[in-house]
C-alpha cells in the first residue's frame, strides 16, 4: 500500500468514525483511524480493570490526547499499534484497547489535549 | 557533613542511581559515565542485574553510578521494576538510600517522560533531571527551555548527549554541586509516605506535565518520520512476518556459518594444549585429570563461544534498534494462541543460545504466571549445548543425501529437531496454561520506540556481558562438574585382566549399569546410560562421555570423527533416533535448573520443571524407539 492511499483512508476514517459526536471504543478503530480520546475507563470498581486503566494511563492514553491507528497484526487485525500525540507508539490488544473511548478530533465538545499545543492536529 | 565532605573524607562512596523510562536512552548515559569500569551483580533472591560503576566528578569526588531498570512509574508491574522502586525508596535489603537520583528523560518525548520525574520529586530527595537525546530534539527543530523546567520544578536540569563523553559534562558538573549542598531537611518522612498513585493521580501529573510543556518548550519539534516508514514496511501485515522470518533466518545461517572459523581455532588451540601437557608432565593422576577430565571437558563447552557470541550480537544489534518491540508485536497473537504474551518473543529467542540468559531476560515481562510459563518452556528452545550431540548422532546415522529437489537430508533432521523443540514449547505452554497456570489473558501494553541506530558502545558491553555469564559459568558449575565425573568415571580402578573398558568397573559405570534396565526399553544401552549421567549435569559433555566408553582418545575434533564411525557401527538406527528426541527434551542441565530456582524463587518449580521435561523425554524416546522398530530401524 503506498503512503496516498493510507492517507486518503486516513480521511476516510476521520470523516466516517469522527464526524462530531460519533464516539467509539479504540478496540474498533481500524488502520488510519484517529480521534481524541474521551475517557479511559476503568470499570466498577473491579481490580482487573482499575489496573488495565491505570497501565493505559502510564502508557499515555488520557482524556484529550490525539490517537492514530498505525498497524494492525497479520492474525485477526490484531493487535494494534498506536501513535499518541504523534510522539510515542504503544502496541495493544484490541481487548484492551476497548477500555479507551474515542472521539472525533474536530468535535467542539470534546477535551482540549492534555499537553503539546496543536500537535497531532496538523492532518 | 554534606555528601561531599564525606566522601572527601573516604567515609563513604556517594551513591547515586539513574532511573528513567524504558528507551530513553539510560544505559548508553550509563556506559558513557563510567566506561569499562562497570560491576554487574545480582540484587538477592532474584536475577535482575545490579549494574554499577564508578566515575570521577570535575572537583574529583568518586561518585558510584548505579544504573537501575527502566520504569515508566513508581508503581512497579515486573520484578525489574520492582527493583527500581525497592531501591529509590531505600526498601531493597542490602542496598543504602542512594544520595540522589538523576532521572534521564528522552527529549524528544518529554510528554511521556516527564511524569516519572514528578512521582521522584514528590519523595523530597537530591534530584537532576537530565534532558537526553537533546541533539536529536535540536535537530528536529524542537527548543526546550532547561532554565523554565529548572525553576518551574525546582531542581536542576541538565541537557546531555548521552552518546559523546562531552554531552555529559554538564550532568557532572551538577552532580558536584548538589553533593555541596545541605542535606535535604525532609530527609525520608515523603518515603515512607508513598504509596501507589491512583489513576487520578495519574490524571493529575498528565496535567501537571502539560502545564510544564506550556512553560518549558519554546518550539516544538517536526515529529519523527523515519519510524513510521519503517514501520510501513516492517509492520506491514503481509511483509512485516515475512521479513520478520527473514531476519530469523539469516541469524541462525550466520550463527552456524560465521562461527566455523573461531570454533576450528578453539578446537585446535584445546588440542595443542593438551599435547603440550601430554609431552611434558609424568604420568600421574593429576596429568589425567588434566588432559582428560578439565581440558578435554572445558574445551567441549567454551567451544560454543562463538555460536553463542554471534546470537546475541544480533539480538542486542535488533534490540538496540527498536526492532525487538516489533518482533514481539508481530507475535504477540500467534503467542496467545497458547496464553503467552508477545513479550515472550525476546526470551525464548535467546534461549536457543542459551535458557538460563532467556530465562533471565524473562524478568521483563510483568505477569508472575506469563514469566512462569516463559520459563518454563525455556529449555525446550534448542540451545547450543545440544548440538555437539545432534551433530554426532546426524553424521553418523543420517545419510548426507538430498530429498526433494536439493534439500539436505541431514539439514532436514536438524530442523525438525528444532521443530520439535518449538512445537513441544507451545503445546506445554497451551497445557499450563489450561491447567496449573490458569489466569486471565495478560494485557499487552508496550512502546515502540523510535528506530536508532545501534550503538556499538552498547552493543559490545552487552556481549562482553554475556561473555563473562558464560566463562563464569564454566569456571564454577561445569568445572566442579567435570571434576567430579573424572573422579567418578577414574575410581574404582578396573581389575587386572579385563575386557570392558575402564569405566565400566567405575562408580560412573556402576550408575550407568543401575540405569540400564530403567532405559533399555527406550533403546538406550549400557553405555548410554553411561554417557547420560555425566550429561545429566551438562548435554555437552555427553559426547566426551561416549569417547570414553567407548575408549577413544585423542584431541577433542579427533574424538568426534572415531565416535562417529563407532556409533554407526554399535548402534541401531533407532537407537540414535531414541536418543535425539530425548535430547529435545531432556533436563540435562545443572546451571538452569539453578537458575529457575533463583529466578521464581522456589525449588519447586525446578523440580516440576526437571520432572515434566524427564517424562516429556522418556516418552519422546519411547515412542521414536518404538516406531522406528516397527518401521525396521533395528
Amino acid at each position: 500500500m503506498n503512503g496516498n492511499d493510507e492517507r486518503e483512508r486516513g480521511a476516510f476514517e476521520l470523516g466516517r468514525a469522527t464526524g462530531p459526536g460519533f464516539t467509539q471504543p479504540l478496540g474498533l478503530m481500524d488502520r488510519g483511524g484517529v480521534g481524541r480520546i474521551l475517557a479511559v475507563r476503568g470499570g466498577d470498581g473491579d481490580s482487573s480493570e482499575r489496573e488495565i486503566e491505570r497501565g493505559l494511563l502510564e502508557m499515555g492514553f488520557v482524556e484529550g490526547a490525539c490517537v492514530e491507528v498505525l498497524h494492525h497484526g497479520f492474525l485477526g487485525r490484531d493487535p494494534l499499534a498506536v501513535r499518541i500525540n504523534q510522539t510515542m507508539t504503544v502496541a495493544l490488544r484490541r481487548c484492551e484497547a476497548n477500555a479507551v473511548l474515542v472521539g472525533s478530533l474536530l468535535d467542539p465538545t470534546s477535551a482540549r489535549p492534555v499537553y503539546s499545543r496543536g500537535r497531532g492536529e496538523s492532518r | 557533613m554534606t555528601a561531599g565532605v564525606l566522601a572527601a573524607e573516604g567515609i563513604r562512596p556517594i551513591r547515586i542511581a539513574l532511573v528513567g523510562p524504558p528507551n530513553s536512552g539510560k544505559t548508553t548515559l550509563f556506559n558513557t559515565l563510567t566506561g569499562s569500569r562497570q560491576k554487574t551483580a545480582n540484587y538477592p533472591g532474584v536475577t535482575v542485574e545490579r549494574k554499577s560503576g564508578l566515575l570521577r566528578t570535575p572537583v574529583g569526588h568518586t561518585v558510584e553510578i548505579l544504573d537501575l531498570p527502566g520504569s515508566y512509574s513508581l508503581r512497579a508491574r515486573s520484578p525489574d521494576e520492582a527493583i527500581t522502586r525497592d531501591v529509590v525508596l531505600g526498601r531493597q535489603a542490602r542496598e543504602a538510600l542512594p544520595d540522589a537520583v538523576v532521572c534521564v528523560t528522552d527529549a524528544t518525548n518529554l510528554g511521556q517522560h516527564l511524569r516519572l520525574l514528578l512521582e521522584l520529586r514528590l519523595l523530597g530527595r537530591p534530584l537532576i533531571l537530565a534532558l537526553n537525546m537533546m541533539d536529536i530534539a535540536q535537530k528536529r527543530g524542537c527548543q526546550i527551555s532547561s532554565e523554565a523546567l529548572s525553576r518551574q520544578l525546582g531542581i536542576p536540569v541538565v541537557t546531555t548527549v548521552a552518546m559523546r563523553k562531552s554531552g555529559v559534562q554538564d550532568l557532572l558538573g551538577q552532580i558536584d554541586a548538589l553533593l555541596n549542598q545541605a542535606p535535604a531537611k525532609n530527609g525520608t518522612a515523603a518515603i515512607n509516605d508513598w504509596v501507589e498513585p491512583s489513576p487520578d493521580a495519574i490524571r493529575a501529573y498528565h496535567r501537571e506535565v502539560e502545564r510544564l510543556l506550556q512553560e518549558a518548550v519554546i518550539r516544538e519539534g517536526a515529529p519523527e518520520r523515519l519510524t513510521r516508514r519503517l514501520d510501513r514496511i516492517l509492520l506491514h501485515p503481509t511483509a512485516g512476518p515475512l521479513i520478520l522470518l527473514a531476519i530469523l533466518f539469516l541469524m541462525f545461517q550466520a550463527v552456524f556459518s560465521w562461527a566455523e572459523a573461531p570454533m576450528d581455532w578453539i578446537d585446535g588451540g584445546m588440542a595443542s594444549l593438551q599435547q603440550w601437557f601430554a609431552a611434558h608432565m609424568e604420568d600421574s593422576l593429576l596429568k589425567s585429570l588434566l588432559i582428560d577430565g578439565i581440558i578435554a571437558g572445558i574445551g567441549g563447552v567454551v567451544i560454543f563461544l562463538p555460536q553463542i557470541l554471534i546470537l546475541f550480537l544480533f539480538i542486542l544489534l535488533l534490540e538496540d534498534f527498536g526492532y525487538m518491540a516489533r518482533a514481539a508485536f508481530l507475535m504477540d497473537r500467534l503467542m496467545s494462541v497458547v496464553g503467552l504474551n508477545g513479550r515472550a518473543f525476546i526470551p525464548l529467542l535467546s534461549s536457543f543460545a542459551c535458557a538460563i540468559p532467556g530465562i533471565m531476560a524473562a524478568r521483563t515481562i510483568a505477569h508472575p504466571l506469563d514469566r512462569l510459563v516463559t520459563i518454563l518452556i525455556a529449555p525446550l528452545m534448542t540451545c547450543s549445548a545440544r548440538l555437539p550431540v545432534y551433530i554426532l548422532l546426524i553424521a553418523a546415522f543420517i545419510p548426507a543425501t538430498t530429498v526433494w529437489g536439493g534439500i539436505g537430508l541431514q539439514g532436514l533432521v536438524m530442523f525438525g529437531l528444532y521443530a520439535t523443540g518449538i512445537v513441544g514449547a507451545l503445546v506445554v505452554a497451551g497445557v499450563l496454561r489450561l491447567t496449573l497456570l490458569k489466569g486471565d489473558r495478560q494485557p499487552l501494553l508496550m512502546e515502540l520506540p523510535s528506530y536508532k541506530w545501534p550503538n556499538p558502545a552498547n552493543v559490545l558491553l552487552g556481549l562482553w556481558e554475556r561473555a563473562k555469564i558464560f566463562m563464569r559459568r564454566i569456571g564454577t558449575i561445569i568445572l566442579s562438574v567435570l571434576i567430579v565425573l573424572w573422579f567418578l568415571s577414574t575410581f574404582p580402578a578396573p581389575p587386572e585382566g579385563v575386557t570392558e573398558p575402564a569405566i565400566y568397573y567405575s562408580f560412573a559405570g556402576m550408575i550407568g549399569r543401575g540405569l540400564e534396565p530403567l532405559l533399555a526399553p527406550i533403546g538406550f544401552n549400557w553405555q548410554i546410560a553411561i554417557a547420560l549421567v555425566p550429561g545429566l549435569a551438562a548435554r555437552e559433555v555427553a559426547v566426551a562421555a561416549l569417547g570414553t566408553v567407548y575408549a577413544l582418545s585423542g584431541d577433542e575434533g579427533a574424538v568426534t570423527e572415531a565416535l562417529s564411525v563407532t556409533l554407526a557401527q554399535s548402534w541401531t538406527l533407532a537407537t540414535a533416533l531414541a536418543l535425539l528426541a530425548w535430547y529435545v527434551f531432556a533436563p540435562q542441565c545443572l546451571a538452569t535448573l539453578a537458575a529457575v530456582r533463583r529466578e521464581t524463587n522456589s525449588w519447586r518449580w525446578a523440580a516440576f520443571m526437571f520432572v515434566y521435561l524427564m517424562v516429556l523425554a522418556y516418552v519422546a524416546a519411547f515412542i521414536t524407539y518404538r516406531v522406528a522398530l516397527a518401521l525396521g530401524g533395528g
